[in-house]
């Protein structure tokens, strides 16, 4: 039989806060992370803004040699970890070792830790390349630096699905408690590329907004939405199989039900505008789940603010969900906290659960002006509260994508 | 000279200056793993502007062992 799959614990690093309820109050009253970009000069560039996390310190969480030879997003991948595992309860200790995993990814990984290695290559030559680059740089690296804190030395894996990466990672980690190959399994995804060769690459795909508000630069569903603005952190989440949780009076914070999975085959960066595969995914974890339209409360859009996805992703909404599509609210969240990339899909998983627990849909900011073809309650400019038990979490990414994890409220 | 080498690897090494004397083993004492002795050397070779060739470097395990081959090599 299948087990059942639920979340315990829970961590945030974001521009909104690196604590649950400080993050929380933040998305609940419509708080905007984004802010103009202070770690490096953008006058050359046309994106001006991202959702920078401007006070991080890594030590509060990370022996300060060890920081040193992490990536920030190892740093904040560990962070999230380690306020994850705190909410959770869980003795690690006592968990059995080998049925203990991590499941982690990052959508890019060390990108800066190569731009500052590449820079002593060209500048000092190749003997100056520090040992660390390599163990810095790899994407995989969160993954295995959290299992050594934890000394989880069950199933591990990091998924690189760019901007679905840690939708892929939860929905894998729920498959593989569920099918009995582990306990309790660390997931999530983590992201640090506001970074000038990742922004500047971003920035020629024009795939970025160019409204040097900081304010108004990311606006979801919006007729005016010219493109994401980029955000940078983690999300966590433990993950248990449902018996384990009880027996060690686990507090349970939302059931992970359904899981999708698919790819356009259709372009490299460009949405499949037919958004069949889209749909087939939101259809694949609502059948996974044994959930009708009507049990849907509540969509966490991708609603990444580029004039394709947005467009395209409402339409999937509809193939999927038929009339029940007008009574189903859909918000994007990265309004307020920027689009994480690989780190995007678990930020808003977390918020997904904290929505379902408090029976609150998180708004969509800056909403103004409505597009004829996005013409779904998008939960405009204002939260409001709803009963909702059972609620979808999209994420699409670079290389055509799909992803989608049903969570339900627990216990029902 | 063990003065600027103790700076840099308390730098290098996030141990405090008291811990290390010229007897001091990198990786026994200062907690030190393969790729942290690698990363010091290029460090010291930066700082006093030498080349410590592999067949040299791998012989270095303590504190003192630095301080001589620098004293006899710059």
């Amino acid at each position: 039989m299948k087990k059942r799959v639920v979340v315990t614990g829970m961590g945030v690093v974001s521009a909104l806060g690196n604590e649950i309820n400080e993050f929380w109050n933040s998305i609940k009253s419509g708080k905007c992370g984004i802010t103009s970009v202070s770690s490096f000069d953008v006058s050359n560039m046309t994106t001006k803004v991202a959702a920078e996390i401007k006070d991080f310190d890594p030590t509060l969480y990370i022996d300060k040699k060890e920081a040193k030879r992490m990536d920030r997003f190892s740093q904040f991948a560990l962070a999230a970890s380690k306020m994850a595992v705190d909410n959770s309860g869980l003795e690690v200790d006592k968990v059995d070792k080998y049925r203990f995993g991590v499941v982690v990814g990052s959508g890019i990984g060390g990108i800066q830790t190569f731009e500052d290695q590449h820079d002593i290559l060209r500048d000092k030559g190749p003997g100056r390349v520090s040992p660390f680059f390599i163990p810095m740089m790899i994407s995989n690296m969160a993954s295995g630096r959290i299992a050594i804190q934890f000394g989880a030395r069950g199933f591990n894996e990091c998924v690189v699905t760019a901007c679905a990466t840690s939708t892929n990672a939860i929905g894998d980690a729920f498959k593989v408690i569920q099918r009995g190959d582990a306990d309790v399994i660390i997931t999530g995804g983590s992201e640090a590329s506001i970074t000038p060769i990742a922004f500047a690459g971003f920035c020629s795909m024009k795939a970025m907004s160019t409204t040097e508000d900081p304010a108004l630069a990311c606006r979801p569903f919006d007729a005016d939405r010219n493109g994401f603005v980029m955000g940078e952190g983690a999300g966590i989440l433990v993950v248990e199989e449902l018996e384990h949780a009880i027996k060690r009076g686990a507090n349970i914070l939302a059931e992970v039900v359904g899981y999708g999975c698919t790819n356009d085959a259709y372009h490299i960066t460009a949405p499949d505008p037919e958004g069949e595969s889209g749909a087939r995914c939101m259809k694949m974890a609502m059948d996974d789940a044994g959930l009708t339209p009507e049990d849907v409360n509540y969509i966490n859009a991708h609603g990444t603010s580029t004039e394709f996805n947005d467009k395209f992703e409402s339409s999937a909404i509809k193939t999927v969900f038929g009339d029940h599509a007008y009574k189903l609210p859909v918000s994007s969240t990265k309004s307020m906290t920027g689009h994480l990339l690989g780190a995007a899909g678990a930020v808003e998983a977390i918020i997904t659960i904290l929505s379902i627990r408090e029976g609150f849909l998180p708004p969509t900011i800056n909403y103004k002006t409505p597009d004829p073809e996005c013409d779904l309650d998008y939960v405009p400019n204002q939260g409001r509260k709803t009963n909702i038990d059972c609620a979808l979490s999209n994420s699409l990414g670079f290389g055509g994508h799909n992803a989608t994890i049903a969570l339900k409220k627990y216990p029902l | 000279m063990f003065e600027k080498v103790k700076k840099i690897i308390v730098e290098q090494l996030g141990v405090e200056e008291e811990e290390i004397s010229m007897e001091s083993s990198f990786i026994d004492d200062l907690g030190a793993d393969s790729l942290d002795i690698v990363e010091l050397i290029m460090a010291l070779e930066e700082e006093f502007d030498l080349e410590i060739p592999d067949s040299e470097a791998e012989k270095i395990s303590t504190v003192g062992d630095i301080v001589d081959y620098i004293k006899s090599n710059s």
